[in-house]
This record gives structure tokens, sequence and C-alpha cells, in this order.
């Protein structure tokens, strides 16, 4: 059994590892290593060849595995320890963790701080439970992209696909430019799930229906899918009898939605944030169990990955000052509420404030689309805090870096989105979403 | 799309040919293997346990149920013996949890009384009935509204898929053959015996068939010329919760039954999930295992009657089974029309509890019906132990990987299930030729993410051990191919050339 300590270890070697693994180097952690089960750090953004990352965070246009490079070749260059073909059995409290691989055998490695940076999974189609035979041919989008890109290998010829979420959007454009026919996108929901980016690059410009308030009721087929059959749905997703109507395919890719892959979380019994699947954090991203960190899809499905770089830079930082016993654990005094209009917040928790800090960022979702908006930051004293955004969408995350002054002493601290009743004539956004 | 793996040449001749690669087929072809006999067993399918083995309740009935006198009934006490005798050595996952009968009102603990008192008929042990207080106790996720309930502690929980290849596994082990993809085309006659057995491989002589063909066996006597009984498909919903919900309930949970069937139950798997169902549906095809919206709903209503907080945001899948059913008891017993034929069919439930109980009985007649039956010394009867990675002690794991780096690569990260594992359960006898079947044997793909992220990776380890193209790996049935080429990628080949 091969031994080792660190100072900061972080589970998963995508994005969120990465950029906390750099951070916490930089923050002054002499021993970090990333342990990452697949072959190649980068985790999702190698199978997303696509373009459109990184516009924030290196100001250009990159592709997934573009962004990817970067990253490792800057963990390549900071001393960072990096186990590849390595899965973590368990991350115990106290900081030992179990992990196993070919090469490494099976090792324990004691951590002072620990990032979880695991990452997200589809949901399935057993866990939306649609009807129907069970045949070849139905895939989630993102295995359906790993196939595509890293493989080789197309899923279908004739696809339709099932919700919008962004990963089903950028693989009705791929399947399209590989020569598939793609039928048709059905959202159940009234409002599409993806960035706006993506339906006007991915769909609108290839042609391809959006069906907003559809859903498929029944997949066809014994050996490969034959079809599918599609109704309407009412204001409360029920299915409007007599709108079915059926749809051949040989293929339905689903993208309905991602989950925080948070079990080695739960394992130590972490608070979970029942909204977000993922665990309970403070400012840091400290959890409920000292020395546990997390940042990333793990603790809320994030739109942009230059967002999850940035949050797992927070991360991985007070893994550092942790580990180096500069703060202790999280005292999680207050409660930050995802009040009127909105469905979540990260951090939901806030500490002891650090001093010398001048501001907090925060991520939103709402809870459903709308116009004009402002969403504000109430507290005993009133409202302390707001800012007025030009559209709001659930698949857009709202960021809002909010000046501790504002709050340093207040006991409630509330977020509410609502309707802006005087909109001003806006000349571009004001909100962070990604043009 | 992607051509077919060289199948092995099939035996030209056999003492008996058992038609069916269910649990039923595989527990006769193993226990014949006993003997000094050429058997063969032929499956339709890529694999074995894909009909109604592996879509079922996969529970170890007490016995208490059965009708005393019946096939049934003595099938039913003998098999669930059986197994607790040999499932370990099989490699067959089972757990002894008990079944609840879970009544409702004075008129339901009535009825668990008379199932009481037939239990005790059929030989059953430890049946108690239960007051409201002590079946709150021991399942606190119970209903407010119950009455009480009939224990049964000898109810257990079986993989139904393993005991189908357990058994399957052991039959090679001791001589017979599986051929699988490898469908019944005709069953020869000469003066009223069966001589010999046409399929879509060829023609193999012998004059004693088992029929043991799930829902296809009145197809298959109907080859013979024996319309003596049919089947009727009785189709059951199904939905199959994470692991993380395994507390919901600790013993398999029964509503009172009805006439029809055992009702929509609750219940732990052997894996530790938890799933809720069957409900029952007639349906006209043989392969119609469809779910259907009005079907969940109903097992979710049904079984939110014995327990009314299902954790429905923790489904990870639904699926459907057939039940073969044809009368009220099983047909167990030569053809009445053709000799040599014997038939072991509408195995319904308790199907799975009867169906090494089954193998004895078959070979009994087969013995009455003049097959001589030497015990061949050599018969070993169990498989090698294949113990699963997270089972073992770190000492082991250690020295597992040391000596197969791959028992170290985890590939199915929800049940951690590492390469060797998967390599193992392709290459074992009657080993996975499929997707499901690496599912069905070593629980890849299985979890929470259904595959999500190792059926990419499963799909490529099949490949390489098969020696077959991607292209040609299949999801289940025959031509359940899952991916195809990427356009232009012949081109490039053709240039290379």
């Amino acid at each position: 059994m091969r031994d080792a300590t660190y100072d900061v270890v972080t589970i998963g070697g995508g994005p969120a590892g990465m950029a906390a693994a750099l951070a916490a180097r930089q923050a002054g952690a002499d021993r970090v290593l990333i342990i990452e089960r697949d072959r190649e750090l980068g985790g999702i953004l190698q199978q997303c060849i696509h373009n459109g990352f990184g516009l924030r965070k290196f100001k250009e246009e990159l592709t997934g595995p573009g962004y990817a490079d970067r990253y490792i070749e800057m963990v390549g260059a900071a001393g960072i320890d990096v186990w590849l073909d390595s899965t973590v059995l368990a991350a115990e409290a106290g900081g030992r963790i179990t992990c196993v691989g070919p090469t490494t055998g099976l090792a324990t490695v004691e951590a002072k701080a620990v990032v979880h940076s695991m990452g997200c999974r589809e949901r399935t189609r057993g866990a939306i439970r649609i009807p129907g035979s069970r045949p070849a041919g139905v895939f989630t989008a993102g295995a359906a992209q790993r196939m595509v890109n890293m493989e080789g290998y197309l899923p279908g010829r004739d696809v339709v696909i099932i919700g919008s979420g962004d990963i089903g959007l950028i693989m009705a454009r791929r399947m399209t430019l590989e020569g598939a026919r793609v039928r048709a996108v059905f959202e159940i929901m009234p409002y599409s799930n993806g960035l706006t980016r993506n339906i006007v690059q991915c769909l609108e410009d290839f042609g391809i229906p959006l069906y907003l308030s559809h859903c498929v009721v029944a997949v066809h087929g014994h050996d490969r899918v034959t079809g599918v059959t599609v109704a309407e749905v009412d204001a409360d997703l029920h299915v409007k009898p007599g709108t079915e109507f059926d749809l051949p395919c040989d293929c339905v890719l689903l993208s309905v939605g991602l989950i925080p892959e948070n079990e080695l979380g739960r394992a130590i019994g972490v608070s979970t944030d029942r909204i977000t699947s993922g665990a309970v954090v403070d400012q840091f991203r400290q959890t409920s169990k000292p020395g546990f960190f997390a940042a990333g899809n793990v603790l809320h499905v994030h739109d942009l990955v230059d967002l999850v770089s940035n949050e797992a830079e927070i991360a991985g930082r007070s893994a550092a000052l942790f580990a180096k016993g500069v703060f202790g654990e999280a005292t999680h005094e207050r409660a930050v509420i995802a009040g009127e209009g909105l469905r979540q917040v990260v951090p939901q928790r806030l500490s002891t404030l650090e001093k010398g800090k001048n501001a907090i960022r925060f991520f939103f979702r709402s809870k459903a689309p709308m116009g004009p908006s402002i969403i504000a930051l109430k507290t005993e004293d009133g409202i302390v805090w707001d800012r007025k955004l030009r559209v709001v969408k659930p698949s857009e995350m709202i960021v809002a870096d909010i000046p501790v002054n504002r709050f340093a002493k207040a006991s409630h601290i509330e977020f509410v989105l609502t309707l802006d009743e005087h909109p001003e004539p806006l000349e571009g956004a004001v909100e962070e979403e990604d043009a | 799309m992607g051509e077919m793996r060289g199948l092995e040449p099939i035996s030209s001749k056999a003492d008996v040919v058992v038609i069916g690669g269910g649990v039923v087929g595989c527990a006769i072809a193993r226990e014949l293997s006993r003997y000094r006999l050429d058997v063969v067993l032929l499956e339709q399918a890529p694999d074995v346990a894909t009909g109604t083995s592996k879509a079922n309740s996969g529970i170890l009935h007490a016995g208490f149920d059965c009708e005393p006198g019946t096939w049934k009934a003595r099938l039913n006490v003998r098999g669930a013996a059986l197994y607790a005798e040999i499932a370990e050595g099989l490699g067959i996952p089972r757990r002894e949890i008990g079944s609840l009968v879970v009544a409702h009102s004075d008129a339901d603990l009535a009825t668990c009384e008379s199932l009481l008192a037939r239990g005790r008929e059929n030989g059953v042990a430890g049946l108690e009935i239960w007051g409201a207080d002590r079946l709150r106790a021991h399942e606190p996720s119970i209903s407010a509204d119950v009455a009480g309930a009939l224990w049964a502690p000898t109810a257990a929980v079986v993989c139904p898929f393993l005991a189908t290849v357990g058994f399957g596994e052991n039959a090679i082990r001791n001589g017979a053959k599986i051929h699988t993809e490898c469908g019944v085309t005709g069953l020869v006659t000469a003066g009223g015996r069966i001589v010999a057995v046409e399929t879509t491989r060829g023609r193999i002589e012998a004059r004693f068939v088992v029929n043991a063909a799930g829902v296809h066996a009145a197809d298959v006597a109907r080859l013979a010329g024996d319309d003596s009984f049919t089947i009727h498909p009785r189709r059951g919903e199904y939905i199959l919760f994470d692991r993380s919900t395994g507390a919901l309930a600790r013993s398999v949970l029964f509503p009172t039954p009805s006439k029809v069937s055992k009702g929509i139950l609750v219940s732990p798997t052997v894996h530790g999930n938890i799933f809720i169902g069957p409900n029952a549906a007639d349906v006209d095809e043989l392969d119609d295992v469809e779910t259907t919206a009005p079907g969940l709903d109903e097992i979710i209503s049904g079984a939110r009657k014995i327990v009314p907080d299902l954790p429905l945001q923790n489904a990870i899948t639904e699926f459907a089974g057939l039940r073969a059913a044809a009368g009220k008891d099983f047909i167990i017993g030569e053809s009445p029309i053709v000799k040599g034929l014997v038939h072991a069919a509408g195995i319904q439930s308790p199907g799975l509890t009867s169906a090494p109980a089954i193998g004895e009985a078959i070979a009994e007649i087969l013995a009455d019906l003049g097959l001589k039956l030497t015990p061949d010394p050599t018969f070993v009867p169990v498989n090698p132990h294949r113990p699963k990675f997270t089972e073992q002690t770190p000492v082991e794991q250690m020295a597992r990987i040391a000596a197969d780096p791959l028992a170290g690569r985890v590939i199915c990260r929800c049940e951690t299930i590492t390469e060797a594992e998967i390599v193992a359960a392709i290459r074992a006898p009657c080993g996975a030729r499929t997707i499901d079947g690496v599912k069905r044997r070593v629980r890849a793909g299985a979890g929470r993410c259904q595959g999500g992220f190792c059926g990419p990776r499963v799909t490529a380890i099949l490949a390489r051990e098969l020696g077959i193209p991607v292209t040609a790996v299949r999801k289940e049935t025959l031509e359940s191919w899952l991916f195809y080429a990427r356009a232009g990628l012949e081109i490039r080949e053709d240039i290379d050339a």
C-alpha cells in the first residue's frame, strides 16, 4: 500500500479540481495532490470539443480540451502531484483518503484539507420515468458526446432529444454535423433549459425545432429504438389527452438535468442542500465537516466553466489556509436565504468574515423565467443592496459580488428576486451572463 | 451493421436438449449435469436470463400461499431449502430477510390467519402473526393504518440474474453445453416420439427434450404438435430505487393477497436497493415489456398503501417482465401427446424459488421415462468463488491488484466495479456477451447513473474481450447494436489501404 501525506488533496481533476489545486499552491500549500479517475486531467471538458469556453477567464474563445490544456500546463508547472486512473473509495473525516488504481494500487493519503471536486452526473431516463420499452439507442447526451467526440462512434442516425439542457443542445448540433438527422428537441417546461446562445447556435442555426411544453410518453422498439410517442403537457405538466403523436427515430438522447456527484460528501455526513443536491457551504466553500471544501458542479451545477474555475479558486485557497492553520472549521453562523423568486443560493451560510475582504460572490438561480427584474438583499434593516437584471432564466446563473459592508453586521440575510416595475432602457447586459 | 461474433459450432446430438436459458432451464441443465449425460441447453437470445428471469421480484418465497398438494406448494418449499444449501457455492447472492404480509383490516388479518394455517400444512417454518406495534417496530416506514402482519422468517431475496448464471455456469463446468443465439425452429418426431430438435444453427438429435421456454413454452410445444396448454403473458411493472433508500424496508412487504396475484409489494433487493411492483396486466404479445404511465401510477399508489413516503425522486429505473401464466399450477411432466417431450411450463410465481426443485423433479421424470441417470463422480457442485472487490479486505485487494492491475481500475463508479471483475464476467463459462449481460453479472451500470459513466467503457471492454468491433457490441437482444461507425471513417480506411 502506498501512503502519502499532503496539505491539500482535490478529489477529481476536472476544471474545479485543477483550479482548486492551483489556488492552494498559490496560497502557500506545499504539497498538493489531484486524484483523477480518468486517464487524463480535464474531466468533462475533454469531450466538449465545441468552442465557447474561457471568454472570461482567458479573454478568448477556447474549446473544452483547449481550456483544459491551459490548466493542465499550469498544474504541471506548479509542482502539483497528479494521480491519474485512480478512484477514491473513501475520504473519511479527518482527511484520510483511500483510493485505488492500476498503477497506484490501493493507497491511503493523509490530507490536511480536502476539496471535493467530483463534478456531476446526468439525470437518467429512469429518474424521470419515461415509459415504454428499453431498446438500444437511448443514451444520456453526455455519454453520447463521449462516444462521438472521444471514441469516434455515433449513437444513432435519426435522433430525438429529450430535454433542452445545454448538453442536449450541443449534441443536436454535433449529431447534425456528423450527418445524423435530428428531428426535434422536446422540453416539458414552457421555457428552455439551456443557455440562449446554445438555443440560437445549436438549434435555430440548423433548423431544428424546439417543442416547449412537450414530453415523450413512450419509447418504442425491441432491438433498437424505432420511435417515440410525444404529447403536449398543460401548466401542471400533465399530458393533454389527444395531443399525442408518433415520431420515428433510432436514437433518443436525454438532456434532463445534472446532479452533483456528491456521494463522497454524503458518506461522511456533510450537510446537503435539498435543492442543489450539493453540500451546504460558507463563503470559503467549507462544508459542515471541518477541512472538507467543495467547488464546481459537485457543489451546484454551473453553466460556465469559467465560473467553476473561479469558485474552485476560493475553495483551493481556503483549503490551503485551513491546512496551514490560518483558519479553522466553518462556523456557518449566518444562513443565507434564497427568498421570493429564487430557487437557490450558494453559499448557503456565512462564517466569520475575513478581514480585508471587500466583497463576497453569490450565485443564484431563479425559480422561473422573468423579464426585467431586481435582485435585492434584505436584512433586518430593509433592502441594503439591489441590482437590475434585464432578463432572468432558471438556466442562466445570476452572479453577484456584493460589498461586505452592506451586510457585515446583519443577522438576517435574504435575497429576493422581483419584477422590475420601472425597467430602464439598457444598453447591453448588466447581469453576469455570458453573451 | 456490425458483423456477428463467430459462435462455436453446435452439438449434433445430445441425451437431453433443454430449451430455454432462463432460471428454470439453467437449473434443469445444472441438475442433469450431475449425471453422465450429454446435456445441451438452447437459448435464442445472446445471453441467459433475458426473459422472465431478468424482470421479476427476486424473492425466495417462504411457501405459505400455495395450495397444498400442488407442484407449486411442493417445489416452492423444496426450492427455498435448496437455495439455502447451494446458493453460496454457486455464487448466487441471497439474503434471508423474512417477509411480512401486511394487514390493514380485520378481514386482512383473517386472511393472514388462513395463510398461516396453509403455510404450516406446506411445511413452512417459523410463521407468526404480528400485531401492529411489533410490525411498526420492525418497519418504521410502514403506513400508520396497519392492523398487523403475517411474519415468515424463511423468506429471502436473491439475485435472479446470478441465480440463472450460477446454474448455467455450473452446468457448463460439469460438461453441459449452452448454445446462445440458437432459436428452436422445429421439433422432429417419429412414431409419436421426439427424435431431434431443429434450430437456427443446425439440427440436434435427441430422445429427450425439456421445454423450459417460459412465455414461449406453448409455441415450442406446438412445434411438436402438442397443443395441450396455452400461455398467457401477464405483464408486471416495477420501479427500482437507489441504494440510498435501502432503509425504507427491512423485509419483503406484501399486501394481503388477492385471488390473482400476490399484489404490489415494497421490498429490498439482495443488493440493498428498494423496488416496488409488480402490477398485473394481461398482454397479447410475448415480447411486450413496455412500461406504461398508468401502470407506473398503479404501482406507486399500490406501494403507498404499505409505505406512504416513497422517495420517487430516487427512482433509478423502471422495467416490466412477463409472467408465463398457464393455469393454477405449474405444468410439469411429459407431454400428453409427444413422448420424450417433457414440459417445465407455466412457471409463474413461485418459479424462481422453485427452479432448483424443478430441476430435481425433471430429472426424476426423465428417469421414469427411461433415461439412465448414472452419477458422474467428477461432478463439482460449486463454482469458483469470485469475490467482489468492494467486499474484500485491503490486504486482499492489494494482492489482487498486484496480480492483475485491472483489479485496481474502477469502471463503474456507482457500484464500485473494477475492470478485472468485468473481464472475469465475460471470460467465465456462461459469460457475458452484451452490455446488459455485464450489468446483470457484476452490476456495472446497475447503479444510480444507469451506465451513463461506465457505458462507453464497458462497450470498449466487451469489444476487446470478444474480439469484435465496437459497432458489433449489443445491449441485449440479437440486433440491439449500440453504435454506428462515424460517417467518413470507412473512406479514410479506404485511403489508408
